[in-house]
């Protein structure tokens, strides 16, 4: 018995460690995309290959606690429920990283005249995941008020296409290259897909709360 | 043991293994159906806690299935066991819901109105009211624990893996609880008819230890319901569970807890007898179902829940089977019983001669029952129970109680304390100055069982029954087992002229 309880706090841990990677991931991404847009090369390189390390742990601890959990039988019941789970959030990561990979090859020329709403939709996407996180971890930790931050995850994710609708918008609006336009909305869209994907991980989230809901 | 005596039994044996290959799924169904517990570790815990509880606590609803009908003959009892048996596979098969405490509540009826020995319609009101109080009470309770048990894991705030890990352990020690309460009050039904016709004797380890012969019938039982757990119960594990509503692991705990508590009101002797003593009002002793137990508190839980997902089609087939069960249990019984008689030539009761004498008489009056009409019957002998009945049912009209004070009375049952048997209650569960207080009776010959009662007490007061109140049940109770004892060590054959 005392082994079962000693298992479970390891598992405890790297859950939770899971969930402060990605919040922090997100965190270290819009830094680095407001580091791009103030054409801070130096910054923007070092978030970028910490948002690299932070995938990489996600995805060893996805892993650990795949292994883990089939091996040891644990949580017979949701277990599907929780890896799938997890499995949704850990690309929230791989978003992160693959946008700032493309910020990095690419190196879109964004104008000073849509570079506020840049940051303002990295900031709603960053929000959307944050409120992610905080759901993520009531349900971990069994916390009764998860739909109040799911609510959030909801609004920010709507907030979020506003926001890129409008930047596609002014993209187009504006003259220049047709090709740049294109590379522009690529990045929106892009940027706009962690805030859908948080979305998705939150409606999924919130049917297996219902399932394990006592 | 004689081989026929075992073969007697084997129909016992066989309803053991049914209630354990379908009620162990009650208590470990749905921990095992969802994973949280290993099958092995489930029939491990299960069979040892049956056995323990049918043995340390078995006793007290089997008192209550004798009152309903005393199953004298070995022959009786296993067509009685049999006849449950069968009500229950073959309803089982139809797909009717059944439970093995109204199978054998049936099937006991079906063995009165075969011998002629009266029901007692008190103790089968008592048992037929606990079928009703059964689920409503595992509602009750399951509701009022759901309650708190939801608060609590709310307050605790407990980890996914953590919670998981405290009702993987909650359902183990549920299980055991639930497992040592099946065993106390459902191994009535399976043994319980064997009680008054138990093949086997008593014997003490030292001073110290006593194994009586309904222990030793109780183990037998259980063993035969813990094979039932081993052989067959995962099939019926794996399909437990989502039989009303789908439940969560900790709502399985809630249900497995509140049936637990349930089996064990209606089983435990201790608490009967604390409730007395504290001057509370007690809870009857009798076998009840477990399946209902189970389905009672999963409804409550359910209505809790806002009593979506309930299928309430399954509890109009409960209350059904209420019905159905018992009486297809009786006449299965009843028609199986001449059978056996007649076929195979079985005596399937031992019949009793009845003798209204001056101290029956005299007796009868200080119980205040009205003797003037019963002047014609007396000292008129009546070879068996039917045409005694009839025979008092044509002098006067009597009520229930009446007439099974004057069959208890009048029963003809020849006691000679004879000097060379007294050893054998060396290895009984008698006390030193019982023992001692037979001696003084040797050579005496007694027609009738009350009067040596009556002259033990004057003797011993060690052999006298103490008021009938709840609180000294269970001492009378042991007096009545120890005097049975001695009935059978001395009854001897008396010819009637």
């Amino acid at each position: 018995m005392i082994m079962l309880f000693s298992k479970t706090r390891e598992l405890e841990s790297q859950t939770d460690e899971f969930c402060d990677k990605v919040s922090q991931g997100v965190l270290a991404f819009s830094i680095g995309v407001k580091a791009y847009l103030e054409h801070d090369e130096e910054a923007f390189e070092e978030k970028r290959r910490h948002v690299s390390e932070l995938e990489s742990r996600g995805d060893e601890l996805r892993r650990e606690i795949q292994r883990r959990l089939y091996l040891e039988t644990l949580l017979p019941e949701s277990r599907g429920d929780v890896l799938e789970l997890l499995e949704y959030t850990d690309q929230i990561l791989n978003a992160c990283e693959s946008a700032m990979w493309q910020f990095a090859i690419e190196k879109p020329e964004v104008s000073d005249a849509i570079a506020d709403d840049f940051i303002k939709l990295v900031d709603t996407v960053a929000g959307a995941v944050e409120a992610l996180v905080a759901a993520l971890r009531g349900f971990f930790h069994g916390d009764a008020t998860l739909s109040d931050q799911m609510h959030k995850v909801i609004f920010y994710e709507s907030e979020a296409d506003k926001i890129g609708h409008r930047v596609m918008g002014d993209i187009f609006d504006g003259d220049g290259d047709l090709s740049l336009k294109n590379q522009l909305r690529h990045f929106v869209l892009h940027i706009d897909n962690i805030a859908d994907i948080a979305e998705d991980v939150a409606d999924k989230l919130s049917i297996f709360a219902l399932k394990r809901a006592i | 043991m004689e081989i026929a005596v075992l073969i007697f039994l084997s129909s016992g044996l066989f309803l053991g293994w049914s209630l354990g290959a379908n009620d162990a799924a009650n208590v470990f169904g749905t921990a095992v159906g969802t994973r949280m517990v290993k099958f092995s570790t489930a029939a491990f815990v299960c069979s040892a806690f049956i056995i323990l509880g049918a043995v340390i606590s078995g006793a007290g609803a089997s008192h209550t299935l004798g009152k309903l009908g005393a199953v004298n003959a070995l022959a009786g009892s296993f067509m009685a066991a049999f006849s449950a048996a069968l009500t229950v596979y073959g309803m089982t098969r139809a797909g009717l819901p059944v439970s093995t405490s109204q199978a054998i509540v049936g099937a006991i009826i079906g063995w009165n109105l075969f011998s002629g020995f009266p029901t007692d319609t008190a103790a089968l009101f008592k048992i037929v009211g606990t079928w009703i109080a059964c689920p409503l009470l595992a509602g009750v309770i399951g509701v009022v624990l759901f309650k708190l048990t939801t608060i609590v894991v709310r307050w605790a705030r407990l980890h996914i893996y953590r919670l998981d890990a405290y009702t993987r352990v909650g359902l183990i020690l549920a299980g055991a609880f639930g497992s040592y309460s099946l065993g106390a009050n459902n191994i009535a039904n399976v043994m319980g008819v064997f009680v008054p016709a138990n093949p086997f004797t008593t014997f003490t380890f030292s001073d110290f230890f006593t194994f009586s012969a309904v222990q030793q019938l109780f183990l037998l039982g259980a063993v035969a319901i813990a094979v039932g757990v081993f052989t067959y119960s995962k099939k019926v594990m794996l399909t437990v569970g989502g039989g009303i509503m789908p439940l969560s692991p900790v709502a399985a705990w809630v249900v497995v807890v509140s049936h637990s508590i349930v089996l064990f009101l209606f089983a435990s002797q201790g608490l009967e007898h604390f409730l007395a003593s504290s001057g509370l009002p007690t809870i009857p002793l009798v076998p009840v179902s477990s399946s209902q137990a189970v389905i009672g508190a999963v409804i409550g839980i359910g209505l809790v829940k806002g009593g979506k997902g309930i299928k309430w089609g399954v509890l109009a087939n409960i209350a059904s089977g209420w019905i159905t069960t018992p009486v297809v249990a009786c006449l299965v019984c009843f028609v199986a019983l001449f059978f056996l008689q007649n076929v195979f030539n079985q005596q399937v009761y031992k019949d009793a001669s009845y003798e209204l004498s001056q101290p029956v008489l005299d007796r009868l009056e200080r119980q205040d029952v009205p003797i003037q009409r019963l002047t014609a019957l007396k000292d008129k002998h009546f070879a068996s129970v039917r045409t005694f009945r009839q025979a008092l049912g044509e002098q006067v009209v009597l009520n229930e109680r009446e007439e099974s004070r004057i069959l208890a009375s009048a029963r003809i049952d020849v006691i000679l304390i004879n000097n060379s048997k007294l050893w054998l209650l060396d290895n009984t569960s008698l006390s030193d100055e019982q023992r001692a207080s037979m001696w003084k009776l040797v050579g005496e010959k007694y027609r009738y069982t009350w009067i040596l009662d009556e002259a033990l007490a004057k003797i011993s007061p060690e052999w006298k029954s103490r008021p009938a109140t709840t609180v000294n049940k269970v001492f009378n109770r042991e007096l009545q087992a120890q005097r049975g004892i001695v009935y059978k060590i001395f009854r001897i054959e008396e010819k009637q002229p």
